[in-house]
C-alpha cells in the first residue's frame, strides 16, 4: 500500500511538472542514463535502433529544454499550456532492490492560440528508489494518437 | 467564379513576385490539383513498401485516392482505390495485404491486383444480357495512366500523355541516383515507419521554404544554439559528441552570412537542388568503415565520386523533397488549400554498417518526428505566412533576392557566386506553376 501511494504521487509529480512548465525540474526526475522514449510504432521493444517520436537521454531533453527557453524559439511565443490527468497505476514489478516498473494511463488536454488537442495513452515507467526519492530510468509513452497524422507537432515531452 | 475574378492567371506570376491568391484561393487550388499534381509524375512510394503479393499502401495522389499494390506476378500498380460496381472504398486501411485478390466489402465484386475484375457473385445468373462483365473495362478497377519506378521508387501520373519519368525528373534524378549509390549494395530499402505531420498552410509554402538557404538562421537558431551548447558540454566531457549534435548546431554556427556561399540549381519543371553545409563526411571509426564497404563494392575511384556528390536537399516539384545523404524524403500530399501532409520516410542503405543507418535515424527522429526540434518553428511560420497572406494587406509575394544575377546555362538556372540565398528556386518553381496552370 505505502509502494502504490508512493509511485502514485511520483507519477502525478512527474505530470505536475510539466503542466508546470518546470522542465529542469522534470529532467530531474530522470537517472543520469534515464530515456524518455515515445516509440512510433507499439510493437517496438527498445528504443534503441528504430525510428521513435521520442528518443531522448538527458543531454538530448537538455537540448529540448533550451531550445524551448530560447528567446527566438518562435514556435514557443503563442500563448500554451497543458493538462494531464494520470491514473489507473498498476505496479507490475517491484524488486527488494526497489526497482519497480508501473503502467498508467494519461490523459493530456492541450491548449495552443484557440485550439485544443488531446492526447492520450499509457505510461511505462521504469523506476529506482534512491535515497533522494524515486528517479526514472525509463519512461515509455505509448501514446493512442501516436499512429494518426498529427496535426501540427509536440513541442515538449508528454 | 474564378474565371471573372482572374481571368488569366499567368498573370498572377511575374519573373519576381507572385499574387498572393495563389496561395489561398481554394479555386486555385482546385485547378492546381486538376493541372498539376493529376497530370505529373508524383511519387507513390518505394517497392520496398509492397514486397510480398497483394501488399497494398494507400496514396493521395492529387485529389484522387490511389493504391500501390505488388501482384503475384511481381509487379508493381496504381489503382484507384474505388470499386467499379458502386464506387465502394476498395482498401479501407492505410495499408495492408489484399489477400490473393482484391474483394469488395459491399457486394463481393473481386479484382486481380492489378485492378482487372476476376468475379461478381451470382455473375451468370446476374448478368447474362447486360452490358456488364469481364469484357467490359469499365468493370475493372480503373488504374493510374502510367506508372514507372526508377531505382525503386515508384511514381504515378494521372495523364496518359506528358514526358516520360526520366525526362520529367531530369537532372533531379541526382537524389536517387546518390541515395542508392551510397548504399555498397547500390539499393536502399523502407524502413517500415512513416512520420506524418499536418501543416495549416498552402502546400507551395512547405516547397518554397525547402531550398530557402536565409531561413535557417532566423528560424533554427533556437534549437541550433542549444545543441550547440550541449555538444560542446559533451565534448568537454567524452572528447567526441554524436553526429546528430553536428546536424542540429550547424543551424547556429553556418552564421547567416555563411549561407550566401552555397549554391542552388535550378532545373525545368520546377526541380531544384540545395548544394551540402553540413559537411557530413567525418573521418571517425565508423565513416572509415563504411568507406572500406564502398571501395570493396564499388573501387576506390567510383567511391570517391559517390562520396564526392554534395547535396543537402533535392526538390522535385511539386510534391517530394529528398535528403539523398541522410537517406531521407518528404512527400507532401496537399488536403486543401490551407492543409499539407507531409509524409516523411527514412531508408535504410543496403550493404552498409548499422551505425551508418543509426548516424541518419538520430536526424530522422529529431528534425522529422512529429516530435521535430526543427520542423516546429517552419510550421509555426508557415501558418503565419498563411495567414498573412489571406489578409488585405498587400497583393504580392516578393521573390526578389538576388533578382536579376542567376546565371542560366544548359536549360538550368545557376545562383552566382556567394547568392546562396537567392529566391531562384521560388523563381523557378512558380515559373514551372505558370506554364502548368495555363489553360
Amino acid at each position: 500500500m505505502k509502494q502504490q501511494h508512493e509511485v502514485e504521487q511520483f507519477l502525478y509529480r512527474q505530470a505536475d511538472l510539466l503542466d508546470s512548465k518546470r522542465w529542469q525540474d522534470w529532467i530531474d526526475l530522470f537517472a543520469p542514463d534515464g530515456v524518455y522514449w515515445m516509440p512510433a510504432d507499439p510493437s517496438h521493444k527498445h528504443w534503441d535502433g528504430v525510428p521513435s517520436i521520442f528518443a531522448e537521454d538527458r543531454n538530448l531533453m537538455d537540448v529540448r529544454m533550451k531550445r524551448v527557453l530560447h528567446p527566438d524559439a518562435w514556435s514557443q511565443r503563442p500563448m500554451w499550456g497543458t493538462n494531464h490527468v494520470v491514473s489507473n497505476v498498476v505496479i507490475q514489478k517491484a524488486s527488494p532492490k526497489g526497482e519497480i516498473e508501473v503502467r498508467s494511463r494519461f490523459h493530456m488536454m492541450e491548449l495552443r492560440r484557440d485550439d485544443v488537442r488531446h492526447f492520450a495513452g499509457s505510461y511505462t515507467h521504469h523506476l529506482k528508489k534512491t535515497k533522494d526519492g524515486y528517479r526514472i530510468k525509463l519512461q515509455r509513452v505509448d501514446m493512442t494518437n501516436a499512429q494518426a497524422a498529427y496535426d501540427y507537432v509536440l513541442q515538449v515531452w508528454v | 467564379m474564378l474565371q471573372e475574378r482572374i481571368p488569366d492567371l499567368s498573370k498572377c506570376v511575374e519573373p519576381d513576385r507572385v499574387r498572393r491568391e495563389v496561395y489561398t484561393d481554394p479555386e486555385i487550388f482546385e485547378l492546381e490539383m486538376q493541372r498539376i499534381h493529376e497530370q505529373v509524375w508524383i511519387y507513390c512510394g518505394h517497392e520496398s513498401q509492397v514486397p510480398k503479393a497483394g501488399d497494398y499502401y494507400t496514396v493521395q495522389i492529387g485529389r484522387q485516392p490511389m493504391l500501390m499494390v505488388r501482384g503475384a506476378d511481381g509487379r508493381i500498380s496504381v489503382l484507384y482505390n474505388r470499386c467499379p460496381h458502386r464506387g465502394n472504398m476498395m482498401c479501407g486501411d492505410r495499408h495492408g495485404n489484399a489477400g490473393e485478390f482484391f474483394r469488395c466489402s459491399y457486394h463481393a465484386w473481386t479484382f486481380q491486383h492489378d485492378g482487372t475484375l476476376r468475379s461478381i457473385p451470382m455473375m451468370e445468373s446476374g448478368y447474362a444480357g447486360t452490358r456488364y462483365g469481364r469484357d467490359n473495362p469499365d468493370c475493372s478497377m480503373k488504374r493510374a495512366a502510367r506508372v514507372e519506378s526508377y531505382r525503386g521508387f515508384v511514381f504515378a501520373s494521372l495523364a496518359k500523355d506528358g514526358p516520360a519519368l526520366t525526362e520529367f525528373l531530369g537532372a533531379s534524378r541526382v537524389a536517387f541516383d546518390d541515395m542508392c549509390d551510397r548504399a555498397p549494395a547500390g539499393q536502399v530499402e523502407i524502413v517500415p515507419n512513416c512520420f506524418r505531420v499536418i501543416q495549416h498552410s498552402n502546400w507551395k509554402i512547405f516547397l518554397e521554404n525547402q531550398l530557402d538557404a536565409l531561413h535557417p538562421s532566423v528560424v533554427h537558431q533556437s534549437t541550433g544554439r542549444a545543441a550547440h551548447e550541449v555538444e560542446k558540454q559533451i565534448e568537454k566531457r567524452t572528447g567526441s559528441a554524436p553526429l546528430s549534435y553536428h546536424m542540429l548546431s550547424a543551424f547556429a554556427t553556418v552564421t547567416i552570412d555563411k549561407w550566401d556561399n552555397f549554391q542552388t540549381l535550378n532545373y525545368p519543371y520546377g526541380h531544384c537542388i540545395l548544394t551540402g553545409y553540413m559537411g557530413l563526411r567525418p573521418k571517425d571509426p565508423d565513416t572509415v568503415a563504411y568507406e572500406k564497404t564502398l571501395i570493396k563494392a564499388y573501387g576506390k575511384q567510383r567511391t570517391e565520386e559517390i562520396l564526392a556528390v554534395n547535396i543537402h536537399h533535392v526538390l522535385i516539384y511539386p510534391g517530394l523533397s529528398v535528403q539523398s545523404p541522410l537517406q531521407q524524403l518528404r512527400a507532401v500530399r496537399p488536403l486543401g488549400v490551407d492543409r499539407t501532409l507531409t509524409e516523411i520516410w527514412h531508408f535504410r542503405l543496403k550493404g552498409a554498417p548499422e551505425a551508418i543507418y543509426r548516424r541518419s535515424l538520430a536526424y530522422y527522429n529529431l528534425v522529422n518526428s512529429p516530435a521535430t526540434l526543427i520542423n516546429a518553428d517552419d510550421l509555426e511560420n508557415f501558418w503565419k505566412c498563411h495567414q498573412g497572406l489571406a489578409s488585405d494587406g498587400g497583393d504580392w509575394v516578393s521573390f526578389g533576392r538576388h533578382h536579376g544575377r542567376d546565371i542560366e546555362k544548359d536549360g538550368r538556372v545557376e545562383t552566382a557566386a556567394n547568392c546562396g540565398t537567392s529566391e531562384a528556386p521560388m523563381r523557378n518553381q512558380m515559373k514551372a506553376w505558370a506554364q502548368y496552370m495555363r489553360a
